[in-house]
C-alpha cells in the first residue's frame, strides 16, 4: 500500500521525501505538531521513531532523541495513540521505525493489530534481517502493513536480490557503512552502483537514507532513487525546540529539500 | 555438546538480530572460523600461545580451609593465575588469532570493568594489531587502573557518554563502530553473547577450561566433579568450564549470577533469575527488562558481572534443565572474598566470589564422597582498590 506514494510523486517529476522523527522528542505534542507540519509541508510520508534505550543502527542524534522521548516514559502504546490522531487529521502515511525488542515484549501480533488499527502504513525493524524477519513480516502483512527491508553496502547482490523479493512497500537503501546521522556524505558513484543492481533485480521502489542532510545531497539522490529518508539532520533542526516553534523550524528545514526532491528542476 | 543450528540458534535462543550492515561480517567470520576449528595448525598455534605466553594448563588446586573443604573436596580451576589475571585473555587469543587469519587491520572490543579491554589490548600488541576499546564514561572513571594499563599496551579507550555509559552501552558503541569500519576491523567481543557466530565461537575458546579440568579431575581424582559452579554475567568462563562437563549427565552444573542487593530488590544483573526472554546485542536470551521492552539498569557489586543480558547458550542450558541458576548478593559474594581469601590464600575477583559463596552453600549439602569445581575466574587485585573503599578500611 506504501507504494502507491512513489508513484503518486513519481508522477510528479519528484522523488518521495521521507522524513523521520522520532516520537516524544522532546514530547508527544510537539511531536504531533512536526507531524502535521511536516504534512502540509508536503512529506510523501513520515518515519515515526519509537524510542528505543539501545539503538545499535542509529548514529548520536537519533539516540540522544531516543533518549529524551525515554525520559518521558513515551511507550510504544503511546506512540500508536499519536498515529492514530494523526491519521484522524488526515496526516501523510505513517512509517513506524522500530528495534525488535519493544515490540515483541508488546507482542508481535498484538503490535501489528494495533499498529494497523492506528493506521500505520508500514513497520521498519531495523536489528531485524531477512533471516530473522519471515515471522514478523508474515505477521505483519495480515494486518495489512508493509515491512521494508534494508540492503548496505556490504550487502551481497545475490543477498539484495532475497531482500528485494521479500521486502514490502520499498526497499531501503543505505547509503553507506556505519550509523544513521548526518557527516559523511554518502558516495554517489557506490549509491549509484548500487541501485543499478538493485534495478536489475526489482520493481519495487528504492528509498535512500542514513547521512542525507541537505538539498545538495537531495538532488544528487533524487536522480538515482525513488525516495529519500531524511533523520538526524532533521532532528538536529529543531534541537532544544519545542511545540510550535520546533513545527516551524521543521517546516523551515523541509521545505528546500523538499523543493530538491523535485528533479524535474534544473 | 550442543552445536548452535545453521541460523545460531540454541534451542530457541541466539540468532542474529543486527542491521543489515553486520550480516556479511558475520557470514564471513563464519565461514573462516568454520575452517579454522577445522584446520590442526590453527589449534596448534592457539594452544602454544596457551601455553607460552598465558601460562596454561592453569592449576587445578584443591582448597583446604574454605567453607566445608576439610569435608567436602573442593577444587578450584586457577583460572586467576592466567596472564592478564583472569580467562577472558584464553578468548582474545582466539580471536586475535582469526583475525590475522582473516586478514583484518584493526581490533575493537567493548568493556566494563576493564579485564576484556585489557585482554584485548594485550593480544593487540603481541600480534601487532591497533586496539580502540570502547568503555562506558562511568566505568573508565570506576576502572582508572585497567584504563592505564590498556594505555600502557598501546590501546586507545574511547568514553561512551550514550545511555547509562556502562558496559551495555559500550556494546552498543562497538556494534555501531564495527558497522562503519565492518571491511577493516573484527570485534573482539568478549563473552558468549552477540550475534551469531559469537556466542559460539567464544564458547570454543573457551572450552580449554572444561577440557583441562575435566582431563586432570580425571587424572589426579580418578573421578569426574559431581558439581561444577562458575560465576555467569555474559557466562563465558561458565561456557568454557561447563563445555568440558555437559555431556556427563551425572555432573550438576551451577551458573551463579550476580542478585545484587536481592533478584527482586530493582537492583540486580541476574538476567536468568529476574529476567524475562528478549533480544539484545544481536541475540535472544533472558533479559532484564522493563514492561515496554526497555533494557533496564542493572546492579551489582562485580563491574563483571554487571550486564542485563546472558549468553544465549545458558538460557538454553537452563530451560533444558540441564544447569540450574543460582543467585548470589553482593554482600554475600563481599563475604567470600574476605573468608577465601584469609582461608586459601588467594584473593579472588568479586565474580569469581560469587561462584565460591555458593560452593559454600553448596558443601554443606553435600558429603566427603563429593567433589565440587569451582572456576575461579580471576584474581582480585582489580577489586581491592573498591574493596577497601566500600569497607571503609583506611
Amino acid at each position: 500500500m506504501l507504494e502507491a506514494i512513489f508513484d503518486r510523486a513519481r508522477d510528479a517529476h519528484r522523488t518521495a521525501f521521507i522524513p523521520y522523527v522520532m516520537a516524544g522528542d522532546p514530547d508527544l505534542e510537539t511531536t504531533a505538531a512536526i507531524l502535521t507540519a511536516l504534512t502540509d509541508a508536503g512529506a510523501d510520508a513520515i518515519e515515526l521513531g519509537i524510542p528505543y534505550g539501545d539503538p545499535l543502527a542509529d548514529g548520536p542524534t537519533i539516540a540522544a532523541a531516543a533518549q529524551r522521548a525515554l525520559a518521558r516514559n513515551v511507550t510504544v502504546r503511546d506512540v500508536l495513540d499519536l498515529v492514530e490522531r494523526h491519521k484522524a487529521d488526515a496526516g501523510a502515511p505513517i512509517v513506524l521505525f522500530t528495534y525488535f525488542n519493544p515490540i515483541y515484549q508488546y507482542g508481535l501480533e498484538r503490535f501489528a493489530h494495533d499498529a494497523s488499527d492506528a493506521g500505520a502504513s508500514a513497520v521498519i525493524v531495523p536489528d531485524i534481517a531477512l533471516e530473522e524477519g519471515e515471522e514478523l513480516s508474515a505477521v505483519l502483512a495480515e494486518h495489512g502493513l508493509d515491512m521494508p527491508l534494508l540492503v548496505a553496502p556490504s550487502t551481497t547482490p545475490e543477498r539484495a536480490a532475497r531482500i528485494a523479493s521479500q521486502s514490502s512497500g520499498f526497499i531501503y537503501v543505505v547509503s553507506r557503512l556505519g550509523v544513521t546521522g548526518a557527516g559523511t556524505q554518502p558516495s554517489t558513484e557506490a549509491l549509484r552502483e548500487k541501485i543499478r543492481v538493485l534495478r536489475a533485480t526489482t520493481e519495487k521502489p528504492l528509498a535512500v537514507g542514513f547521512g542525507v542532510s541537505d538539498a545538495e545531497h537531495v538532488r544528487a539522490v533524487a536522480r538515482l532513487a525513488d525516495g529519500i529518508i531524511v533523520g538526524s539532520a532533521l532532528i538536529d533542526a529543531y534541537a532544544g525546540a519545542d511545540g510550535d516553534d520546533a513545527a516551524a523550524r521543521v517546516r523551515r528545514f523541509v521545505e528546500p529539500l523538499i523543493a530538491a526532491a523535485d528533479f524535474s528542476a534544473p | 555438546m550442543q552445536q548452535p543450528d545453521v541460523r545460531g540458534y540454541f534451542g530457541e535462543f541466539g540468532g542474529r538480530f543486527v542491521p543489515e550492515v553486520l550480516i556479511d561480517a558475520l557470514d564471513r567470520l563464519t565461514v573462516e572460523m568454520t575452517a579454522a576449528f577445522g584446520d590442526p595448525s590453527f589449534w596448534r598455534e592457539y594452544d602454544e600461545v596457551l601455553r607460552d605466553f598465558v601460562g596454561r594448563p592453569s592449576p587445578l588446586y584443591r582448597a583446604e580451609r574454605y567453607g566445608d573443604a576439610a569435608r567436602v573436596p573442593l577444587l578450584l580451576k586457577r583460572e586467576d593465575t592466567n596472564h592478564t589475571g583472569a580467562h577472558k585473555i584464553n578468548n582474545t587469543v582466539g580471536q586475535a588469532l582469526l583475525a590475522r587469519r582473516m586478514g583484518k587491520k584493526r581490533l575493537i572490543a567493548e568493556t566494563g570493568a576493564g579485564q576484556h579491554g585489557v585482554a584485548t589490548a594485550t593480544v593487540g600488541a603481541k600480534f601487532g594489531f591497533p586496539v580502540d576499546v570502547y568503555m562506558g564514561a562511568v566505568d573508565v572513571e570506576r576502572q582508572a587502573l585497567n584504563v592505564y594499563i590498556m594505555k600502557v599496551l598501546g590501546a586507545t579507550v574511547h568514553p561512551v557518554t550514550g545511555g547509562t555509559q556502562t558496559l551495555k552501552d559500550a556494546t552498543n558503541e562497538a556494534f555501531r563502530v564495527w558497522a562503519a569500519e565492518v571491511e577493516e576491523a573484527f570485534y573482539v567481543i568478549g563473552s558468549v553473547v552477540g550475534a551469531h557466530p559469537y556466542p559460539y565461537m567464544v564458547r570454543e575458546f573457551q572450552k580449554v577450561i572444561g577440557v583441562e579440568s575435566r582431563r586432570e579431575c580425571l587424572e589426579r581424582y580418578g573421578r569426574l566433579p559431581t558439581d561444577v559452579i562458575a560465576c555467569v554475567g555474559g557466562g563465558s568462563n561458565a561456557m568454557g568450564i561447563f563445555a568440558g562437563f555437559v555431556d556427563d549427565p551425572q555432573v550438576r552444573l551451577w551458573g551463579v549470577e550476580a542478585a545484587g542487593e536481592g533478584v527482586d530488590s530493582g537492583k540486580t544483573a541476574a538476567a536468568l533469575g529476574a529476567g524475562r526472554v528478549g533480544v539484545l546485542h544481536g541475540s535472544r536470551s533472558y533479559l532484564l527488562q522493563n514492561a515496554h521492552g526497555q533494557v533496564q539498569d542493572t546492579h551489582s557489586i562485580s563491574a563483571g558481572l554487571d550486564y542485563p543480558g546472558v549468553g544465549p547458550e545458558h538460557a538454553f542450558l537452563k530451560e533444558s534443565g540441564r544447569a540450574t541458576y543460582v543467585p548470589v548478593t553482593d554482600a554475600q559474594a563481599l563475604d567470600a572474598f574476605f573468608e577465601f581469601a584469609r582461608a586459601e590464600g588467594i584473593i579472588p575477583a568479586v565474580e569469581s566470589a560469587h561462584a565460591i559463596a555458593f560452593a559454600k552453600q553448596l558443601a554443606a549439602e553435600r558429603g566427603p564422597d563429593d567433589l565440587i569445581l569451582v572456576n575461579l575466574s580471576g584474581r582480585g587485585d582489580k577489586d581491592i582498590a573498591q574493596v577497601r573503599a566500600m569497607t571503609g578500611d583506611a
